[in-house]
């Protein structure tokens, strides 16, 4: 299982064709409190770069993109009952689940290592 | 997550542009307790400390907060005749609020008005006994006194503070977490205005504040400033509090904030604030009048001219917060905006959305459902009463 990071703060596990997306701990500290969230529908497909998810925070109102082209497989309902788990464990708070479209789109995204180069 | 590299590009912007934005006096005491920093009415504000706004938040419902709110204007209007009546009678000119008949040692809350009955800022009048104080809005502040300057010398000298800082301690332990420091202040009842030592710090103290708790508000010389807020914290009750647990704070307790949902183009019955025109300026009364937009605004107080909108309180019925600026819709699907969102979020105290904004007579009464455009749907809200959180003054 590796797991990959993007320039806008999301985290992506991949296991197999499937992606499962968060966002990254450095984002929700920058978001604040979530207070609210609204989740992609299954069975809709995303292209890279496209509006996914929103993350409210008592300050804003954020967008998820979707950080690869892809098919919802499945999205965190528990989470929408439960937004503030994001700032206790932004790592353990997946949003929803893609199909990946396009393997070669995971090469322009980050490793750890790059990725907390570039939040430093 | 387009919020983050925002964040991320201010960051970069700040360490390399020359300096633009003001601090206040606390800025080293905010830096040190963690806070982070955002530009606000051209000063570096808090905005929130480590512990975040939610949790800031709460903590002032429930025990005590401290604010810095030095970017507020502070201006004396000292009357040239030494009698504090001719500075009262001059700024009744700009004000529609009864301001010769504020006893000495209160505060009243005031707007300046424009001449089509809009508002140009809200406003804090002391009578502090050969005085009158006055605290404005950091953004306002410069036009407020350009305005005094052009329509009150005659009568008084028009004073900005500007080497003293202001705090606000509130919260239901304000009193007790004051009165450790201050006994007599802690006596004072809402509204009060009185200069007391706070450890050994001549303060001008109000009981008032901006959050519908009990508490008070500390105006101190710039440079004591820091020894009293770290006085303040050192009391276990007090966490410092940054700008969004007061934006928060004020929007439960159904206040204003000027520039959103109160600005030029509102009149004070539109805006429901009809409450802070005392008789006495209204038809009929002694000094009616006499202030710029009378004739626009008293006829609406009267109910003899009709208001097109007015300022509601909005309960969202799901869990999406509806911000600022969105658009209210009477039906689900069809039609044009009739109204706007103005202050909108989550009040973590109601633990819920909340929102307030105008509409049409016709939509605004309590329980009335309309729609807010959110990201593309039109989601359900509920006009109700304010405040969302009841007031807890000590009277």
């Amino acid at each position: 299982m590796t797991t990959l990071f993007t320039e806008d703060h999301e985290w992506l596990r991949i296991e197999g064709d499937v992606a499962t997306i968060g966002i990254t701990n450095y984002a929700q500290e920058q978001l604040g409190d979530v207070v609210f969230l609204e989740l992609p529908k299954v069975g809709r497909t995303l292209k890279k770069g496209e509006a996914a998810a929103v993350v409210e925070s008592v300050k804003a109102a954020s967008d998820v993109y979707a950080p690869i082209t892809g098919e919802v497989v499945e999205v965190n309902e528990a989470l929408t009952a439960e937004p503030s788990q994001i700032n206790t464990d932004a790592a353990g708070s997946w949003l929803f689940k893609l199909r990946i479209a396009d393997k070669a789109e995971l090469d322009g995204l980050m490793d750890e290592a790059a990725y907390t180069a570039h939040t430093a | 997550m387009t919020a983050c590299n925002t964040a991320a590009r201010e960051t970069a912007a700040r360490d390399t542009d020359p300096p633009l934005l003001q601090r206040t006096p606390l800025y080293a005491l905010h830096v040190a307790r963690g806070a982070k920093l955002v530009p606000f009415a051209g000063y570096e504000m808090p905005v929130q400390y480590a512990t975040g706004v939610l949790k800031e938040h709460l903590h002032t419902r429930t025990a005590a907060g401290l604010f810095d709110v030095s970017h507020m204007g502070q201006i004396v209007l000292r009357p040239k005749s030494g009698r504090v009546e001719d500075a009262a009678r001059a700024l009744e000119r700009l004000v529609p609020q009864d301001i010769l008949g504020l006893p000495a040692g209160r505060q009243r809350y005031a707007f300046f008005t424009n001449d089509a009955g809009g508002l140009l800022d809200d406003l804090m009048v002391t009578n502090a006994g050969d005085h009158l104080f006055l605290i404005v809005n950091a953004a306002c502040k410069d036009a407020d006194e350009a305005h005094l300057r052009a329509h009150v010398t005659d009568l008084c000298e028009v004073e900005r503070l500007d080497e003293r800082a202001l705090i606000a301690l509130q919260g239901p332990q304000a009193a007790a977490v004051l009165a450790r420091l201050s006994p007599a202040a802690a006596a004072m009842r809402f509204m009060d205005v009185a200069p007391h030592d706070v450890g050994g710090i001549a303060c001008l103290i109000s009981r008032s504040g901006y959050t519908g708790e009990d508490g008070f508000e500390i105006s101190v010389p710039a440079a004591e400033v820091e020894a009293l807020a770290t006085a303040l914290l050192t009391e276990p009750e007090v966490w410092p509090i940054g700008l969004g647990a007061r934006d928060s704070l004020r929007l439960e307790a159904g206040l204003c904030l000027y520039g959103h949902d109160i600005d030029t183009t509102t009149t004070p019955a539109e805006a429901g604030l009809a409450w802070a025109i005392q008789k006495v300026r209204r038809l009929g009364g002694a000094r009616a009048g006499g202030f710029p937009g009378a004739d626009a605004i008293l006829p609406q107080l009267a109910q003899r001219a009709p208001v097109s909108r007015r300022r509601v309180g909005l309960k969202p019925e799901g869990r999406a917060p509806v911000r600022e600026g969105a658009k209210l819709f009477a039906d689900a699907e069809a039609g044009e905006p009739v109204g706007t969102v103005t202050s909108g979020g989550f009040g973590p105290s109601v633990n819920a959305p909340i929102a307030m904004g105008y509409l049409p007579p016709a939509q605004a009464a309590d329980g009335t459902t309309v729609f807010a455009e959110v990201r593309g749907q039109r989601l359900p809200l509920r006009v109700a009463a304010m405040p969302f959180v009841p007031h807890s003054y000590q009277r």
